[in-house]
């Protein structure tokens, strides 16, 4: 019974997968330029999702949801921004940038682990800080010196197709494929990661085991923050930059939906974001080719996505046993 | 016993609030020797593990291991001295592997990495020199409980254990799996392993104590052995007062089916068919008891009789009148009363207070309710009355019920089912968890109805409740009624090995569905 679900799971991802490639394929041979650009936008879109989905697996393994992931983003843009503004370092700007991130993280650790506030209301906080605090200080006029610029890895570029999408990309984008790798090899495959799984399966039963459940939690919470904060720094440092009002524009919130689909794990939920990534990117681009369909209609596509999925693979994805439940102590 | 003890307890003490969970206990352990800590829920047995294992720290007192003083603040203290326990709730990871399991928390590592294929391969080592058979690989959740303790038992090896805990280890298991613990328990001592044992069962106690230390109350009550005591003796030290281990009834008079089931099929919540046609009668006067290990169906059986899960086929009579649909308010108002397994998620609503609680299925009534207003005087002195009636051990009826004991907390749910004018009652597993003071009411309750002519329909995994309560017997195997007869045809035996699914029934009973009577 279960394994039949495994299968036809299976089937379906590989199914969608398969397509995807069918069309991009075909439309390269239609039109490469075109077909090339809008891989690399999908690329670099799906960079904030996938980033994003890390930092809320990280939290949720080990058994803390983080809905303020929209929240640390923006704030994380923002000081990056500025600190961009004010030094012109970005290298600065950057670390920064995730230096924020990981101080709301140690906020939603401290509220949801120690305080052991409600989890959905932890993260409501941070996204209601993250608004009201950019918002505030926002002001108009601000420029940098400009952004991260892509770098070129050689001959690499010339591949057809594969070259000019995967390897002429600006560092964070370079950065975030390396930490899908990490976060999976430390998940899945140091005794560091073992833990944080039990963690957020049955934190009793890894206390008794005289592992410090609060310190793992705290730990995660943290680090997936800092990843949160890159993303933020992607957003005004390497995509835009510049800063404007709510510019994370939900993305926080769908990099949830990116995880689930994504079945809490990193390489699954890097293609949920890449998936994703296409969406916004063919959004994008048919908005600049034909006035058939409204573009109201059009710009819908990303979000329509998100609920197609979430409608259709939320039940059958199995989250971490503990999640959402703060651990108490006998 | 002259030689040194491994470990000694001095003079513990424990306070929670005002209450003292440990007094001044004194408790010692010889090498390779199985030490019972026998007791009934609540005197102490598990605050004082607690305080062995690093889970809570005590008051006063000292722990001595090997004649040093030592300190046990946490866990990880514990397990560096070879102090390990198996909870009663297992501690293990469900999505986990088997080896996952074992080497949480004292992972073999190779640089950075797990070294999976190592610890495999240690784990194997252990598996082998203890005899303790598991598949490495297998995912913690697809295993029988049997299984799972033997892991959590493995966890405990690994980790070099010389004090091995065993928190109420038998609660979950068959008759059989017992017999396999007590052997590897045997096999454990063997190599110089001791072993505390945790229990309120008192004939397993008989057979493989060394030593018997009894509780009561957060005191010691004394130190025996099997030899020296017998059963009603140490019933005695548990309870503080004599208990009637044998239960008495008149003899079964059994009058009118009041409770007939037909060809009754249902499928679990994930669209399994859990059961299969199954038939039986229960007579006014008569206690029908079904056994069954754990997952025969029992569990649907009883939630689909009580209106809580669709039934596919069959059909139900109450009172010699068909049931249009099971539906819980309309087979109370029939004079059904349910007793459910679990009485924390179906019996009662936690965060109430037990006046509440009490009227959870007749407060839409008078005198509970008129119109739209609940009248609080008379639920208040209702409960008043039912608390003292039943013996409920609470504060008051505005007490929130999650803040009772287990043993109270079915007393509140017997207090509100009982308390009706009913023709038939399904209790499933009434008895589970609880002390044995608790027991013996519950018992005395269940055999007062049915000489009162109610139909009592009894689910139990306990053998010897089963054995002692019902007037016929019934054998649950794989969704289906494998046997059932009056209990004098059965023995104990018989039933063990028709709950495990071995043997052909005794030439006196028959097969499937028919019920011989």
């Amino acid at each position: 019974m279960f394994q039949k679900y495994i299968n036809s799971r299976c089937g379906i991802v590989r199914g969608l997968s398969f397509l995807v490639l069918l069309v991009i394929l075909w439309s390269y041979f239609y039109d490469s330029a075109i077909t090339e650009a809008v891989l690399a936008s999908a690329l670099r879109q799906s960079t904030p999702l996938a980033l994003g989905a890390l930092c809320g697996l990280m939290g949720e393994r080990s058994g803390v949801i983080n809905i303020g992931i929209e929240g640390q983003m923006l704030l994380s843009a923002f000081v990056g921004f500025l600190v961009s503004v004010w030094t012109g370092n970005l290298l600065f700007a950057v670390l920064t940038g995730v230096a924020t991130g990981a101080v709301i993280g140690l906020l939603l650790a401290f509220m949801s682990v120690s305080l052991r506030i409600d989890q959905i209301l932890g993260g409501t906080v941070i996204n209601i800080l993250g608004f009201g605090l950019t918002g505030y200080f926002y002001q108009v006029g601000l420029n940098t010196k400009g952004k991260l610029q892509s770098i070129s890895l050689g001959p690499l570029q010339d591949i057809p197709l594969l070259g000019p999408v995967l390897f002429n990309n600006p560092p964070i984008t370079y950065l975030t494929l390396v930490l899908v790798l990490v976060v999976h090899y430390v998940l899945f495959h140091t005794h560091w990661g073992l833990r944080t799984r039990a963690v957020g399966e049955h934190p009793r039963a890894v206390d008794t085991l005289g592992i410090n459940v609060f310190l793992m939690r705290y730990t995660n919470v943290v680090l997936g923050g800092a990843i949160a904060g890159l993303a933020g720094s992607f957003l005004t440092l390497e995509a835009v930059g510049s800063f404007e009002r709510g510019m994370t524009n939900g993305r926080g919130f769908v990099a949830l939906a990116v995880m689930i689909f994504g079945k809490w794990t990193p390489i699954g939920s890097w293609g949920a974001a890449l998936l994703f990534g296409l969406a916004i990117a063919l959004q994008t681009q048919l908005q600049f080719g034909g006035q058939t369909i409204p573009h109201q209609f059009i710009g819908m596509l990303p979000y329509l996505l998100t609920v197609v999925v979430l409608a259709g693979f939320v039940g059958r994805a199995r989250p971490p046993a503990a999640v959402g439940t703060p651990y108490t102590k006998e | 016993m002259t030689q040194q003890p491994l470990l000694e307890l001095h003079g513990i003490t424990k306070r929670f609030g005002d209450a003292l969970a440990s007094d001044h206990i004194d408790f010692n352990l010889y090498p390779g020797e199985i030490h019972v800590l026998l007791g009934e829920n609540g005197a102490g047995k598990s605050t004082l593990m607690n305080i062995i294992y690093g889970l809570s720290t005590p008051d006063a007192g000292n722990i001595i291991l090997k004649g040093n003083s030592v300190k046990i603040k946490q866990p990880r203290d514990a397990i560096g001295y070879g102090i390990n326990m198996v909870h009663q709730h297992f501690m293990l990871i469900p999505v986990f592997t088997v080896a996952e399991n074992i080497m949480l928390g004292h992972e073999t590592r190779w640089g950075f990495s797990l070294d999976k294929k190592k610890a495999s391969q240690e784990i194997q080592q252990l598996s082998q020199d203890y005899g303790l058979e598991v598949e490495m690989d297998a995912l913690v959740e697809n295993l029988p409980v049997g299984l799972q303790q033997r892991v959590e038992i493995m966890k405990a090896l690994y980790r070099e254990t010389k004090i091995l805990i065993l928190d109420e280890p038998t609660a979950v298991l068959t008759p059989r799996e017992v017999e396999d613990l007590f052997r590897v328990m045997r096999n454990l001592t063997e190599k110089g392993i001791s072993i505390i044992l945790i229990t309120h069962k008192l004939k397993e106690v008989m057979t493989i104590a060394d030593r018997i230390t009894v509780m009561r109350a957060g005191r010691v009550v004394g130190t025996t052995s099997p030899s020296k005591s017998s059963e009603e003796e140490l019933a005695v030290m548990m309870v503080g007062r004599k208990v009637v281990l044998q239960i008495r009834k008149k003899p079964l008079q059994a009058k009118d089916v009041l409770l007939d089931v037909k060809e009754f099929t249902v499928s679990d919540d994930q669209q399994m068919e859990v059961l299969h046609q199954v038939s039986f009668q229960v007579r006014a006067g008569e206690i029908f008891g079904i056994a069954g290990v754990q997952g025969n169906g029992q569990t649907e059986l009883a939630l689909a009789l009580a209106g809580l899960l669709p039934f596919n086929r069959g059909r139900v009579c109450l009172a010699g009148k068909v049931m249009p649909s099971l539906h819980p308010r309309v087979l109370m108002n029939h004079g059904w009363a349910h007793i459910p397994e679990d009485r924390q998620k179906h019996g009662l609503v936690l965060p109430y207070s037990v006046a509440d609680n009490q009227i959870l299925n007749t407060y839409h009534q008078p005198p509970f309710s008129s119109l739209l207003r609940r009248n609080k005087e008379v639920i208040l002195v209702n409960s008043t009355r039912l608390i003292e009636q039943y013996d409920i051990r609470t504060s008051g009826p505005r007490n929130p019920v999650s803040e009772l004991s287990g043993g109270n907390q079915q007393k509140v749910i017997i207090s509100r089912e009982l308390d009706r004018k009913i023709c038939c009652l399904l209790a499933n597993q009434p008895t589970r968890g609880l002390d044995v003071g608790s027991i013996e009411y519950i018992h005395q309750q269940i055999v007062r109805l049915r000489d009162q002519g109610v139909a009592v329909l009894l689910i139990s995994s306990e053998l010897d409740e089963i054995i002692s309560l019902s007037d016929t017997i019934a054998v649950m195997y794989c969704g289906k009624i494998a046997a059932s007869a009056p209990s004098d045809h059965w023995t104990k035996e018989q039933l063990g090995l028709m709950m495990a699914g071995y043997s052909p029934p005794p030439k006196s009973l028959t097969w499937g569905n028919r019920k011989l009577l």
